[in-house]
């Protein structure tokens, strides 16, 4: 699909024609910055400006916190309250990585849920999405590695429980676990190593980033409407679209304003709000605690992980079929990545040829449905492994994976999808008016 | 696309965020809400509150813990018991540390940190109120815990004041039993008594007075900068509503040629 047709940086001045033909810097960024965006996106269309905000507030205030903090088991904790206490601004550098964390994940979450909705991952912007999802996962294992640094309670079981899912892959599965430790159980090796890589993959994320976004000023964004922007020529490209900036940039600017003062009421007011106080006891090896309980952006998965009990029809069956190598432990770890897994295939799991939910009316009610199982996993997940906890885990579980391997493929053949708007100027001329049809009295 | 985005956001709000605060070990008794000076967005520490929280942290509680984290010299800031000096200097000398390049033990100076516990079953204090959670979630907005903080202090103040009278011997220990204690008994002795630390300005010394006292002074210990981060959040609060104020005027001035074909 070839882009869509715009104006390109021109050279005006003689040092700029000369830089131009040398390196065509300026060139890049104003075709970055005055890419053509449809005009009617809305207010979910705001997370990427708020995603890449996060990803440079993390590494800002962790590059300064990594000037302060000691990886090593004896003074790795202490280090920590040393920036609490004695850096000038520590605590605030500390605080806003912390809840920088969380607030990176709400808004990813967000952001997927968006192109979940709009159909954003159908063709041509399969690689947008496929992207996404690697970001994400690294994003995961970013947040996991960051989180053991503190070297409190949970940081050490944590690490444990996680780095033991490794443990349950069959044949490879101890080696595995091993290697990722750096020894037989998580100790000075395994803080070195998290902390190694914990500085490493943010800069792997930026640089999945900049691809990302490579991607999808390729094919155009998607819209609420799904339908594509008109790219026979540049005047009628410019019917359905403006350029980023000023109109988008200005208006996510104000919606990250909004998140960001969110953000301060909570890193300022109640800064300990989402975090667990159990990791201000600093690790124990010889003492578990009663609940180990991961950060709430990782409770989704983590009900999935739990749900597979051995009592499971499915996972007896698997357990059977393959001569015991499925063990419950190992099916849990195949269900948590498979969901993930399940997600980053739905380019190919969507059969429907009609991209934006809005107009799926079948599909919106099982979209939602999604929406309040990915929050009935986030609750079960956190409450402890019983009764009747084990059964909702399940059955939300089922939910994740049947939604995408089930409903998906079959809402495509079975629903009647309602018309779609000709053009995306249609669809913003009949929510605002529309510039030409204009009553100036409001 | 308004549904999606307010089922997202209040869902995660009301859900997600509030079931991630669920406490792991949580008190097992009611931990009731302490009027402290420090709860809310504008609360900070009281300076007299925390210097008689000071006195009973030397008097009863030093015997047996420590305050590892917390320098000495702490004690002189603004933001926490602002005690003199050469005061200071004074507190300090009580205690003896171990100086690795005497290869021997001297008396402290407010360089040093306080010394640690002196019994190994006796944790550390220093982020105690931290370490414990009152009323941390797993429901709810946060409100409470915008209003009234974690109820880190909280528990502190329950526990001192929590003991029933009753004790039990279990293989040689004395146990003695408390409401607020998972599993219902400690082996800590209860430590507090009405009128057991004098104040020199005649403050009230019943023992509720006592364990919010040396409860403030746990959480100074446990947060000092608490005052300066609440300034700094109010500040970003305010200096970003204007931003947001401001942006959202520019947007709307901004697009109104494209929306409604005029110029606001």
């Amino acid at each position: 699909m070839a882009g869509i047709p715009h104006d390109h940086y021109e050279p005006k001045s003689n040092g700029e024609k000369w830089l131009h033909s040398r390196l065509p810097v300026f060139g890049l960024l104003y075709d970055t910055l005055m890419i053509p965006t449809p005009k009617n996106l809305n207010w979910m269309w705001i997370w990427g400006i708020v995603l890449t905000f996060c990803l440079a507030l993390q590494i800002i205030t962790g590059i300064v916190l990594a000037m302060h903090y000691t990886p090593h088991v004896d003074e790795a904790f202490a280090s920590i309250e040393h920036i609490m206490r004695n850096v000038n601004g520590g605590y605030m550098l500390r605080y806003l990585h912390m809840n920088g964390a969380s607030l990176f994940f709400v808004a990813v979450y967000a952001h997927i849920f968006r192109g979940l909705y709009y159909g954003s991952y159908k063709a041509p912007r399969e690689i947008t999405w496929i992207i996404g999802m690697l970001i994400y996962l690294l994003m995961m294992a970013t947040a996991f590695m960051g989180y053991v640094l503190p070297w409190g309670q949970m940081s050490f079981w944590g690490a444990t429980v996680i780095t033991g899912l490794f443990g349950a892959i069959p044949f490879v599965g101890e080696s595995l676990q091993t290697l990722l430790l750096g020894g037989p159980a998580v100790d000075n090796a395994t803080l070195n190593r998290f902390f190694s890589l914990h500085y490493l993959l943010p800069f792997v994320i930026a640089g999945l980033v900049i691809v990302h976004i490579w991607a999808f000023h390729t094919t155009g964004n998607n819209n609420p409407t799904g339908v594509e922007v008109r790219r026979a020529s540049k005047e009628e490209a410019e019917k359905d679209t403006l350029p980023f900036w000023p109109y988008f940039v200005i208006k996510d600017l104000f919606a990250l304003a909004v998140i960001l003062t969110v953000f301060f009421a909570i890193v300022g007011f109640m800064p300990n709000y989402l975090g667990h106080p159990d990791n201000y006891i600093e690790a124990n090896p010889l003492a578990t605690p009663a609940h180990i309980v991961p950060e709430w952006y990782f409770l989704p998965f983590y009900a999935i992980l739990r749900a597979f009990t051995p009592d499971v029809w499915i996972v007896m069956f698997a357990d059977f079929i393959s001569g015991g190598i499925i063990k419950s432990d190992f099916f849990g770890v195949l269900a948590m990545f498979g969901a993930i897994a399940v997600m980053a295939l739905v380019p190919w799991l969507d059969t429907s040829k009609v991209r934006s939910g809005r107009y799926r009316p079948m599909f919106k009610w099982w979209f939602a449905l999604l929406v309040i199982d990915f929050f009935v996993l986030m609750w079960v997940g956190a409450m402890p492994a019983e009764e009747p906890f084990n059964t909702i885990a399940l059955i939300a579980a089922t939910y994740w994976f049947v939604y995408f391997l089930v409903i998906l493929p079959l809402l495509g053949v079975i629903e009647k999808p309602i018309a779609e708007p000709e053009t995306i100027e249609a669809d913003f001329d009949r929510k605002t008016g529309g510039a030409k049809s204009a009553t100036p009295a409001e | 696309m308004k549904v999606i985005t307010n089922t997202i956001l209040s869902a995660a709000l009301a859900l997600g965020l509030g079931s991630a605060a669920q406490a792991a070990g949580g008190p097992s008794g009611h931990v009731d809400n302490v009027d402290f000076s420090f709860d809310g967005p504008f609360g900070g520490y009281d300076v007299n509150q925390l210097q008689r929280g000071l006195q009973i942290y030397t008097e009863v509680c030093a015997a047996c813990h420590g305050l590892e984290y917390v320098a000495l010299r702490t004690l002189a800031d603004d933001s926490g018991p602002h005690l003199p000096e050469d005061q200071v200097r004074e507190y300090a000398k009580q205690f003896e540390v171990f100086d690795a390049e005497l290869d021997d033990f001297r008396e402290a100076t407010p360089v040093d940190h306080f010394p640690a516990s002196n019994l190994e079953n006796a944790p550390d204090l220093s982020l105690m109120a931290k370490k414990r959670a009152g009323f941390h979630g797993p429901y709810g907005l946060g409100i409470n815990q915008f209003f009234k903080g974690m109820g880190g202090p909280e528990y502190i103040t329950a526990l001192l004041t929590g003991y029933t009278g009753e004790e039990k011997t279990q293989a040689g220990v004395t146990l003695y039993e408390n409401t607020i204690m998972p599993g219902g008994w400690i082996s800590m002795a209860p430590p507090l008594d009405d009128e057991l630390v004098e104040f020199e300005d005649g403050h009230a010394n019943d023992l509720q007075h006592l364990a919010e006292d040396v409860s403030a002074f746990l959480m100074w210990t446990a947060e000092p900068k608490l005052g300066a981060r609440k300034q700094a959040g109010f500040a970003g609060v305010v200096l970003l509503t204007l931003l947001s104020v401001l942006l959202y005027l520019t947007n709307k001035k901004l697009w109104a040629p494209v929306k409604y074909g005029r110029k606001d």
